[in-house]
């Protein structure tokens, strides 16, 4: 199952026509703690580089950005209960949301591990 | 992702962002620096939530060196003072210290501070922030005899928690016989440090200035011992708010004034009196019949966050507004505070935030969230 990355520090794990989407463990290294995550709802149409969910910290609230076109088949309800998992396994247990793709062709514009490892080494 | 609410500070930076006698220590540390007040400071080391939690269970070493220490000196110095502010600096023995607010002509707060009656000297700390215009302020309205000096060659530390006292009197013995808000001179290392039990994250501990160079040594030394960790300004953030303690530039701005600031406290019984403060008028009317809003404190239902900005609404009509909130580590919930109409002001009354378009129920509550652990009596 290939995972692209973007350089918002989203992942998205794609599954043939549905796409798994979470933060990096870069981005929760820099949020810090996390004390709430808002997911959207099932159904909601997102567009790339859109507002797709927010992620509070102790110190802030920050947006995550939908990585390609879909439409929201599921949000992490676990999040709600236990948003620390974003912390503890942000690339696993601490996904945000699934989507079916729209546009698949978008997938390209992503990059691979070792294109987002590279891009971290310059921040 | 980007952070779409930040640290306010990092959008007051006027000029290059300097740098503190402590920056390698930090980073050393494993700091992370963002930029506050002008400074290059650390955010957290290991994580807020641990590093708040650490405060309230044993002993947290913050740099606050950012901060303005000032001294004022001249035959006349406190009641050339008392015509800034609303305390009653006279009858402040030395070795005491009082938390005062410095004044405007309407009564509108220009900054929080201490005072410390030094013996020789009235000390003074102001926020890091307005410590230039406070500076300004002071030189301009105060009597040419009084002399300012502004102590850059010291940094300031502060030690912060149950176990506070354990670990500094392992170097500063004299430390050990204070109470709160009590202040003493003591030496360190054959250097000359002040030292008062006082802070900012209620809890017991203690504020030490020493010189800037030997900063890093008395830092090395403190947190060589197991209950001392370096905590950095998030927790420090975290643990003022649930003890209630408003934040400068935040919580109070010159737009407030002392009894709707909530900190009518700092206004001395003479000085109620007497008046002779700048905005006596406007200030005594308020604590006389009450002010037309007032600081409170907010509990809030659920687990999101309600920030410095979030409107507060008594069904549709807008009330008040948010000045500081964030998730509290030992509460496990979210509080805030902000200001609300004096008839909205009761703790009980039922409230709502705005998050996001959403509307959060909230709970006028008394402050602080945690009680105070302040020492008032030595055990010896």
């Amino acid at each position: 199952m290939p995972r692209y990355y973007t350089e918002e520090h989203e992942w998205i794990d794609v599954d043939g026509d549905v796409a798994t989407v979470g933060i990096t463990d870069f981005a929760q290294g820099q949020l810090g703690d996390i004390v709430f995550v808002e997911v959207p709802d099932t159904g909601a149409e997102l567009s790339q580089g859109g507002d797709a969910a927010v992620v509070e910290s102790v110190k802030a609230a920050s947006d995550v950005y939908a990585p390609v076109d879909g439409t929201v088949t599921e949000g992490n309800s676990q999040l709600e209960e236990d948003p620390a998992l974003v912390n503890s396994d942000p690339e696993g247990e601490g996904w945000f949301f699934r989507l079916a793709l729209s546009d698949k062709s978008q997938l390209d514009g992503l990059m691979d591990a070792k294109a987002y490892k590279a891009f971290c080494d310059t921040l | 992702m980007t952070e779409t609410e930040q640290l306010d500070e990092d959008v007051a930076i006027e000029a290059a962002t300097e740098v503190l006698p402590l920056d390698a220590w930090h980073r050393a540390k494993g700091g992370r620096m963002v930029e506050f007040a002008g400074y290059w400071m650390p955010i957290q080391y290991e994580g807020i939530m641990a590093e708040h939690l650490w405060v309230r269970e044993n002993a947290g070493l913050f740099d606050v060196s950012h901060m303005g220490q000032l001294a004022l000196s001249g035959d006349t110095v406190a009641e050339a003072l008392e015509a800034l502010v609303p305390g009653d600096i006279s009858a402040l023995k030395p070795g005491r210290m009082r938390y005062s607010l410095l004044l405007d002509e309407d009564g509108g707060i220009l900054d929080d501070l201490m005072i410390t009656n030094e013996g020789d000297q009235l000390g003074i700390v102001v926020n890091g922030a307005v410590k230039w215009e406070d500076i300004g302020h002071l030189r301009e309205n105060l009597p040419d005899d009084i002399t300012l000096n502004h102590n850059e060659d010291h940094g300031l530390l502060a030690l912060q928690g149950p176990k506070a006292v354990d670990a500094l009197t392992r170097l500063v013995p004299e430390a050990a016989g204070l109470v709160f808000m009590q202040a003493t001179r003591a030496t360190w290392n054959g250097h000359a440090v002040a030292i008062s039990r006082s802070g900012y994250t209620g809890e017991d501990g203690f504020e030490i200035s020493l010189p800037n160079e030997t900063l890093e040594g008395f830092a090395d030394a403190l947190c060589a011992m197991e209950e001392v960790k370096p905590i950095g300004l998030g927790a420090r953030d975290s643990l003022r708010l649930e003890a209630g303690l408003p934040l400068y530039g935040h919580d109070l701005d010159p737009t407030i004034d002392p009894v709707e600031g909530d900190l009518a406290f700092a206004i001395s019984k003479r000085r109620r009196e007497e008046g002779g403060f700048p905005g006596a008028a406007r200030v005594l009317g308020h604590l006389a019949d009450g002010s037309p809003r007032k600081r409170v404190g907010l509990l809030v239902d659920g687990k999101l966050p309600v920030r410095e900005g979030a409107k507060l609404f008594d069904g549709n009509t807008e009330i008040g507004v948010v000045t500081s909130g964030g998730f509290a580590p030992s509460v496990g919930a979210p509080i805030a505070m902000g200001y609300v109409p004096r008839d909205h002001a009761e703790p009980g009354t039922a409230l709502a935030a705005e998050v996001r378009g959403k509307r959060v129920a909230c709970t006028v509550t008394a402050m602080p969230f945690v009680p105070h652990n302040y020492v008032r009596k030595t055990g010896a």
